[in-house]
């Protein structure tokens, strides 16, 4: 598993430009999230991907290549602090309930909907950490799960911000003859 | 001044110093030819979309510059794809210009629409729609700047007919390119360049492995500098072909599969590889696990995705050739080579230096007279623009080139049916130089249909068909290693001659070994088209041969070397 960060052109299409490059490199993604950063024109995408040290270097310098690819960094071997947020509908009634809300508070997950058949249980962390609870609200009856996919940020002061500095496009003539 | 979005395409092309583009019309794009045929811009009317697309790629070969094509939307943008996949593979710089239906029926399925930019998607180096007036003239300016920069490729550029036919104000200098602010990586990693030298310096059987990122970067000057002052042996891809001498006794010829076999044995013996723009592909290195075991590496490559790719380097210099080895080379030494360069050259044994035009004329045309004799007669220096199949080898291994730019071939996708249109584009890249066609019976009759272009041009090219009755390379695979069934590979051809002379070409039919020469004599000397059928031995094959996936110095020889396998030293 790798883990890449990329800043890229905050506009349409980008996205399918970088899951294009994924499959043309016969790369598997395992999860894609984009959102916007502080500055409108540019997004921050976190791309976990099913391959090797040398697959991640290969996806991270072909990301690069793209025009709209502002910098691209494998950050798999660096300290890393990453969240994946999920929501999670669980069959819940008067006997099992109490079961329920201690689970939820071992996990610190919390309630955000009460309905009286179900509840919807929201909880952030680590992927391992809400596969351990979706393993345990299992026998209660999962009804319907979503996941945001991964994010994941460098700890402490290893930056990774958008590059600032332009090269310089130069025009270069036609014909050389 | 207001000028419509098709005027502003054209007189930024013409800014931009195009002259030609290769093109086809069609109702999308019609604003842009209704413009065009106000410009100074010379069209080029082709047979095929497909033919545009080789013929802007040739011009951009023979060049060093951009070649221009143009195509309407639907059925023409379609007809683009494998030129374009050709470009990318090789890294061409090509401009595709299509037109695309009005940006308020994009997404209805409207008559010809189709998505172009998603399909090019993964062939292109960019590509982009436009649909608004105002953003002609910046992102045409722009796709100049993407497609011949660093690793250069094709880029698409699909204009809508609205914004064709709307108007803005024409602001060359508002329109500068504006592309988005990437990071600037730091490109020469110090401790590999001191890593690099180290090994340089302490090589006793090192090879020089050349490719076309040499010619690319224009770093001719600096590499034959390198080659002088560390005195390697150069080895060639098929594509780094030209960008040092094969008249040079350092050059040993090409590598790979049908490369000579002293160079690949050379290469498996090596103790280090200095690769200079080329990208390990597998026809150059068989199979990865026994390849150059002995061998440290050294990479010197513009494009980081290539470091490790396909074989794990010690000293990976990531940048533009010329820069890199001009930086290198004030580092390193010129040691006694010696022993390793007699050892190479007994490793060449007889073949290199006998002349097949001096065995016993056993009344057989072979492919490789021919080659030898066009190699001979125009002594290397015409431009000769190959198809792909047997020929193509046999070219590469008998003409040889001194020039950079002088042999234009599809390397990377081999794309049978670039030879013809390649070669019109490399003639008007090239107007007064000699410009040849070689190509098999098999490819010519894919894009035959542009003879009528040259016509029309009235241009000037020799066109020399390497006629073997078969799709020889594959029929070589049958003979090979499916026991000589020769499914689907013997193959009817038109009389070529009389096919010419329909065109209104010169057309000459050739079976004897004798008429070779005079032939291509005097198809010189005509200020027009020639067009020349070589009626070859039907079951030759190109010798040696690596078989796919096999290693390097595993190659299928000649037998009984009734003729040799090799020219005679250039
Ligand atoms: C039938 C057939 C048989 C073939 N047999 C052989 C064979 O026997 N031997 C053989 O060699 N080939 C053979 N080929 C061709 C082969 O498939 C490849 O196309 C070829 O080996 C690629 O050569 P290359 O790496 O030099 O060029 P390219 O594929 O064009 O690669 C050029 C490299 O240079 C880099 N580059 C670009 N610009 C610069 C710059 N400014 N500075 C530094 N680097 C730069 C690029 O990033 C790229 O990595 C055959 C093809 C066909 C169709
Ligand atoms: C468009 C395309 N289709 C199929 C192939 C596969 N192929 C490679 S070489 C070859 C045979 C070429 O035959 P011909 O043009 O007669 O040349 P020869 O090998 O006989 O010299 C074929 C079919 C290809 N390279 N390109
Ligand atoms: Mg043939």
């Amino acid at each position: 598993m790798q883990t890449l960060v990329a800043y890229v052109e905050n506009k349409p299409g980008v996205l399918n430009r970088v899951s294009s490059l994924a499959r043309r490199l016969n790369v598997n993604i395992d999860s894609l999230t984009v959102g916007p950063t502080e500055n409108p024109e540019i997004a921050r995408m976190t791309i976990v991907a099913h391959t090797d040290e040398k697959g991640g270097h290969r996806l991270e310098a072909s990301l690069e290549k793209l025009v709209d690819v502002l910098l691209a960094e494998n950050i798999s071997e660096r300290a890393l602090l990453e969240r994946d947020l999920a929501l999670i509908k669980v069959l819940a009634d008067q006997q099992s309930r109490p079961h329920l809300m201690e689970l939820i508070k071992v996990f610190r997950a919390r309630v955000v909907d009460v309905a009286p058949e179900s509840l919807i249980i929201e909880v952030s962390g680590t992927v391992e950490k809400i596969d351990g609870l979706l393993e345990v609200l299992k026998p209660f009856g999962v009804l319907e799960m979503a996941r945001s996919g991964r994010i994941s940020m460098t700890r402490g002061g290893d930056l990774l911000r958008p590059p600032v500095q332009t090269a310089a496009a130069s025009e270069q003539p036609v014909a050389a003859s | 001044m207001k000028l419509t979005g098709a005027e502003i395409l054209c007189e930024s092309l013409t800014q931009l110093g195009v002259r030609h583009i290769f093109g086809y019309p069609g109702g999308a794009i019609l604003p842009v030819y209704d413009a065009l045929g106000k410009s100074k811009l010379h069209h080029v009317l082709v047979r095929h979309e497909q033919g545009a697309t080789h013929m802007a790629d040739g011009y951009a070969r023979a060049s060093g510059g951009i070649g221009v094509a143009m195509a309407t939307s639907g059925p023409g943008a379609t007809n683009m794809v494998t030129g374009i996949a050709t470009a990318m593979l090789d890294s061409s710089p090509v401009v595709c210009i299509t037109g695309q239906v009005s940006s308020k029926l994009l997404g209805s399925d409207a008559f010809q629409e189709i998505d172009i930019t998603g399909i090019t998607m993964p062939i292109t180096k960019h590509n982009v729609v436009v649909s608004r007036v105002e953003d002609i003239a910046r992102t045409v300016r722009e796709a100049f700047v993407i497609a011949n920069s660093g690793r250069p490729g094709p880029v698409l550029v699909d204009i809508t007919k609205d914004a064709q036919q709307a108007s803005c104000e024409f602001d060359w200098d508002a329109a500068a390119p504006k592309l988005p602010l990437k990071r600037v990586r730091n490109s020469l990693d110090q401790a590999e360049f001191d890593r690099a030298i180290e090994l340089l310096n302490n090589a006793k059987r090192p090879v020089i492995l050349a490719g076309r990122g040499i010619i690319l970067s224009g770093a001719m000057r600096a590499f034959e500098q390198f080659v002088r002052t560390c005195n390697i042996p150069v080895a060639m891809t098929l594509l780094g072909i030209g960008c040092f001498p094969a008249s040079d006794p350092m050059n040993l010829g090409m590598m790979g599969m049908h490369g000579e076999a002293w160079v690949n044995h050379a290469i498996q013996e090596s103790d280090l590889l200095i690769a200079v723009g080329m990208r390990f592909d597998d026809r150059v290195t068989g199979d990865l696990r026994t390849y150059a075991k002995g061998a440290r590496k050294i990479h010197i490559e513009i494009d980081r995705a290539e470091i490790n790719k396909n074989v794990a380097v010690d000293a990976a210099l990531i940048g533009d050739a010329r820069e890199t080895l001009e930086k290198l080379t004030p580092h390193v030494v010129n040691p006694d080579r010696g022993a390793w360069l007699s050892h190479i050259k007994e490793l060449k044994g007889d073949s290199a230096v006998r002349d097949i035009q001096s065995l016993p004329d056993n009344g057989h045309l072979y492919a490789a007279h021919v080659i030898n004799d066009l190699w001979k007669e125009t002594r290397g220096e015409a431009i000769v623009v190959t198809d792909v199949g047997q020929h193509q080898m046999w070219e590469a291994q008998y003409y040889h080139h001194n020039r950079p730019r002088t042999l234009i071939t599809s390397g990377g996708l081999g794309t049978m049916g670039f030879a013809l249109p390649a070669a019109i584009g490399a003639k008007f890249a090239n107007p007064d130089s000699e410009v040849w066609v070689v190509v098999g019976d098999g490819g010519f009759q894919m894009t035959m249909c542009e003879l009528a272009t040259v016509v029309q041009e009235k241009i000037n090219i020799k066109i020399a068909i390497i006629n073997n009755g078969y799709l020889g390379m594959v029929r070589q695979w049958q003979e090979f290693f499916y026991d000589k069934r020769y499914v689907a590979t013997p193959l009817v051809a038109p009389d070529f001659a009389a096919l010419a002379n329909a065109f209104g070409i010169r057309g000459e039919r050739i079976t004897q070994r004798g008429d070779v020469l005079p032939t291509i004599r005097s198809a010189r000397e005509s200020k027009e088209t020639v067009l020349i059928d070589f009626r070859v031995e039907q079951e030759d094959s190109v010798y040696p041969m690596v078989p796919a996936g096999a290693s390097l110095h595993e190659m299928i020889r000649r037998p009984n070397n009734p003729l040799v396998e090799t020219a005679i030293e250039p």
